[in-house]
């Protein structure tokens, strides 16, 4: 092939990047012609989002070159690579909440003077002519997570980015928005831009894109020039090496034990204080999974943290092993055995700046103390049985813990609250934005878990995952159970208008 | 209680309120950009003992004004190297610059303690409208300081709200990640406010040390700067509520060393028994009141306060 970067929208060549403790990439390409949407994939941890970023001037490579346009570039900043007509749309959303839609989208790129009319008529052009609905004038914060995502979008649009990137953009939305998405791709890359698009859902990835690189490790292990030549299977295989089974089997069925979680006409309100929960009843017993289904959004959040006392309910009974926590504390709970791992691991669940010894022992730490005293020795230790058992990928167990991949957070999140041998799991989105293995690793611990009699309660987005899973499937819709389903024998057409408000009856 | 003493009174609350207005507005610029400058004290005794002693050398009141300011700014900009730049702790190095401005300010000042210059600001009788009763002397015939500060407050007001630069900086105020994304420089633009911020307190020194209370005396800013602190949180950041805030803090400012000269009764409690320190403390309440009202207020929205306000930003770090 000819080494020239000449015939390409971007080509990262050779690029090398250590951070403390962990080499993130060791030599990896990539190339994207103009015009197409090229999937990145790969592991947790494999690199992709610290490719992209070398891409977008955020981190400045150890080793390799930017060719961008048929030039290459050496990005100081990212300012630099908003010039070279590089557009970012990162894993966690980069907008302001406090500042309007247009304010977010022309920042940076600002008249010296803003006449917020004009700015404001501006984007509502720019969001019309590629249909994408956003109203100007409203604060980021009232967005839901597919609306914030548009904006990101526009504002790349608003820079005429000439390739665009997006890192996981589907891990936070709805079907039908992640669908509204890959047209919009398709527009753009139709107008000659590039796509560079990092998902873990492989299906999306095969319906939206036209060719793709493959990363494992921190290098380059796979090209594909036609994805239309491919099947899902080789695809995987291609990212872990080996054959990754996809979902976990479905466990046989079992007796039920006693009753560990019920929740009685619980009603809540959301941050904004509208109503979020609405006459909620519902029993997790012994050894088995209830999972909720339902479009994000639906109150879901607000179940998770009403029921791991997070969030005071306005009105309704919560009981934990048959004892009423209603007025309980989070930590009186956890004493109780209920062990919770959050949609938001790297917040709720883990605190970003500590060490991965000190987040593996903050939720309890009675057999690494002596006295008042923690004994370092027995945090390790603890910390190290946790990274063994649950195959967490770290640096150095003194690092902060924001320095791991979103795969192995989990991983490590979800260890610390089985370490106690908990009696109710909650589980919000424990797979979202995984890899392969790390679903299939986290779903064979949930399944586990039930065999060992822990009542699991299975908060996702995932149909397949809820299916596979769970005993009894409940549909929520506007804060409400809106119907009771076996998961094997329930067709998805059912479940389908059940989340979409209408239950079949 | 004379006519002449409740003007008086009023005339004052309007030149307390000047004084930790334009300190508070130099802080205000600062926090929007993310960077709590605690320094506010010791950037005003740096602003007033430079500026009494170019007064004192050159005889005019402005140069003293625009070196004071310029001294802030420098101190400023040690904070700015210090935190931003650096990342250090921003609570940290502003005390550290507060305790160090304070002794800084002592030593450098203190061979003119006692001296008075000659030249000060003098009051602008305004044509026509100074001779109005009352209003006249509150509104009207100050020193052209209170006029400055009024102008600044809007310049600042208009910056934040209608220009590129003000977008950008209530951005990083609010998300660095966000702000360094999209190519705007975080390091200068929260460099810049903090020195402009310092530029505000040091000048605001200058104009207490030139006008209100001509002379240097150590220990001469008394607290102000940390009233100055507590008034941006009372004007919820906004250049219009850290107006009316300053009228108020002015008020208790003026009030205190007054107060015992009234007999006046409020609800059978004679005014003059109250002690000033007690007064002393009410802007701090009164913070902490406004505090508790705005926090409930936004409470199913996101914070008034500048929500990356005291976090340092390094780009390769997550
Ligand atoms: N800023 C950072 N500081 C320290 N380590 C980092 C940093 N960014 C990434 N790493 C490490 O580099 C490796 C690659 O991470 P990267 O985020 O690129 O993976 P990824 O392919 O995007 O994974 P995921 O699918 O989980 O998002 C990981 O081991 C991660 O822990
Ligand atoms: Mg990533």
């Amino acid at each position: 092939m000819a080494s020239s970067g000449a015939d390409h929208a971007v080509w990262l060549r050779g690029i090398e990047k250590q951070f403390p403790g962990v080499i993130a990439c060791a030599g990896a390409d990539l190339r994207v012609r103009p015009g197409t949407i090229h999937a990145l994939l790969g592991e947790n941890g494999a690199g992709k989002t610290t490719m992209v970023n070398v891409l977008a001037g955020v981190y400045r490579p150890d080793g390799g070159e930017v060719w961008v346009n048929g030039q290459q570039r050496f990005f100081h900043s990212p300012a630099d690579a908003i010039a070279a007509g590089v557009g970012m749309v990162y894993q966690e959303f980069r907008l302001v909440p406090n500042l309007t839609v247009a304010e977010n989208i022309v920042l940076g790129s600002a008249p010296g003077l803003l006449r917020t009319n004009e700015i404001e008529e501006r984007v509502a052009e720019l969001s019309a002519a590629y249909g994408m609905a956003a109203d100007p004038t409203r604060p980021v914060w009232q967005l839901s997570m597919g609306e914030r995502q548009r904006v990101e979008i526009l504002k790349s649009l608003w820079r005429n980015a000439s390739v665009l990137v997006m890192d996981e953009p589907t891990a936070v939305l709805t079907p039908g928005e992640a669908a509204e998405l890959g047209a919009t791709l398709r527009a753009m890359a139709e107008e000659g831009r590039s796509v560079i698009y990092i998902s873990h859902k492989l299906d999306q990835v095969v319906a939206f894109c036209d060719e793709a690189t493959v990363l494992r490790q921190g290098k380059t292990a796979a090209t594909v020039d036609n994805l239309q030549d491919v099947d899902l299977t080789s695809l995987a295989e291609m990212m872990v090496g080996t054959s990754g089974g996809g979902y976990v089997d479905r466990p046989p069925p079992r007796d039920r034990g006693p009753e560990v979680l019920s929740l009685q006409n619980i009603s809540a309100l959301n941050d904004r204080g509208l109503p979020a929960l609405a006459d909620i009843n519902m029993t997790v017993h012994s050894g088995e999974i209830v999972g909720i289904v339902g479009v994000s959004g639906n109150g879901q959040k607000e179940l998770a943290e009403v029921i791991t006392g997070l969030r005071r309910p306005a009105q309704g009974r919560v009981a934990v092993n048959g004892q009423d926590v209603t007025r309980a504390s989070p930590g009186d709970r956890y004493g109780l055995g209920l062990a919770y791992v959050p949609e938001d691991r790297l917040g709720v669940g883990l605190a970003p700046k500590m060490s991965v010894v000190d987040n593996s022992v903050v939720r309890s730490y009675k057999s690494q103390r002596r006295g008042l005293l923690l004994v370092m020795d027995r945090c390790v230790k603890f910390c190290q049985t946790l990274v063994e058992r649950f195959g967490v990928r770290v640096g150095r167990l003194n690092d902060p813990i924001a320095g791991l991949s979103g795969g192995n957070l989990q991983r490590l999140l979800l260890g610390r609250e089985l370490a106690e041998q908990p009696a109710v799991l909650v589980a919000a989105q424990p797979t979202r934005g995984l890899d392969v293995q790390g679903v299939a690793a986290i779903q064979s611990h949930l399944v586990e878990q039930r065999a060992n009699g822990v009542g699991v309660l299975l908060i996702s987005e995932d149909l397949d995952e809820l299916q596979a899973l769970s005993d009894v499937l409940l549909v929520m819709y506007e804060g409400r159970v809106v119907g009771e389903y076996p998961p094997d024998v329930t067709p998805r057409t059912i479940l389908g208008s059940a989340m979409a408000g209408n239950p079949p009856t | 209680m004379s006519e002449a003493a409740l003007v008086g009174l009023f005339v004052a609350t309007v030149q307390f309120g000047t004084l930790v207005f334009l300190a508070a507005l130099g802080e205000l610029i600062a926090e929007r950009a993310g960077v709590l400058n605690l320094g506010v004290e010791g950037m005003m005794a740096m602003g007033a003992v430079s500026g009494f002693m170019v007064g004192l050398e050159t005889g005019s009141p402005w140069a003293a004004f625009f070196a004071a300011a310029a001294v802030g700014a420098l101190v400023g900009g040690l904070h700015a190297l210090v935190s931003v730049v650096m990342g250090a702790d921003q609570v940290v190095s502003g005390l550290a610059l507060t305790i160090g401005g304070l002794g800084l300010a002592a030593y450098v000042g203190r061979n003119v303690v006692g001296e008075r210059p000659e030249t000060l600001f003098t009051d602008l009788g305004i044509a026509g409208l100074a001779d109005i009763r009352w209003f006249g002397d509150i509104f009207f015939n100050q020193p052209p300081v209170v006029y400055l500060a009024v102008l600044l407050g809007l310049a600042v007001w208009f910056v934040l709200a209608r220009t590129r630069l003000g977008l950008a900086l209530r951005a990083v105020g609010e998300s660095a990640p966000t702000t360094d994304a999209v190519g705007h420089s975080v390091m200068a633009l929260r460099s810049a406010a903090v020195m402009v911020g310092g530029a505000f307190a040091g000048a605001a020194g200058s104009f207490l040390s030139l006008y209100m209370a001509p002379g240097w005396t150590e220990g001469m800013v008394a607290g102000r700067g940390w009233i100055a602190v507590a008034l941006v949180i009372f004007g919820a950041w906004r250049p219009g509520r850290l107006a009316l805030g300053a009228l108020l803090f002015g008020f208790t400012l003026a009030l205190q060393p007054r107060l015992q000269t009234f007999d006046i009764e409020i609800l059978g409690l004679d005014v003059s028994s109250i002690s000033p320190a007690l007064l002393g403390i009410l802007p701090f309440v009164l913070t902490v009141v406004v505090l508790v009202i705005i926090s409930w207020r936004h409470r199913h929205r996101p914070s008034v306060a500048p929500a990356a306000l005291g976090l340092p930003y390094r780009r390769e770090e997550r």
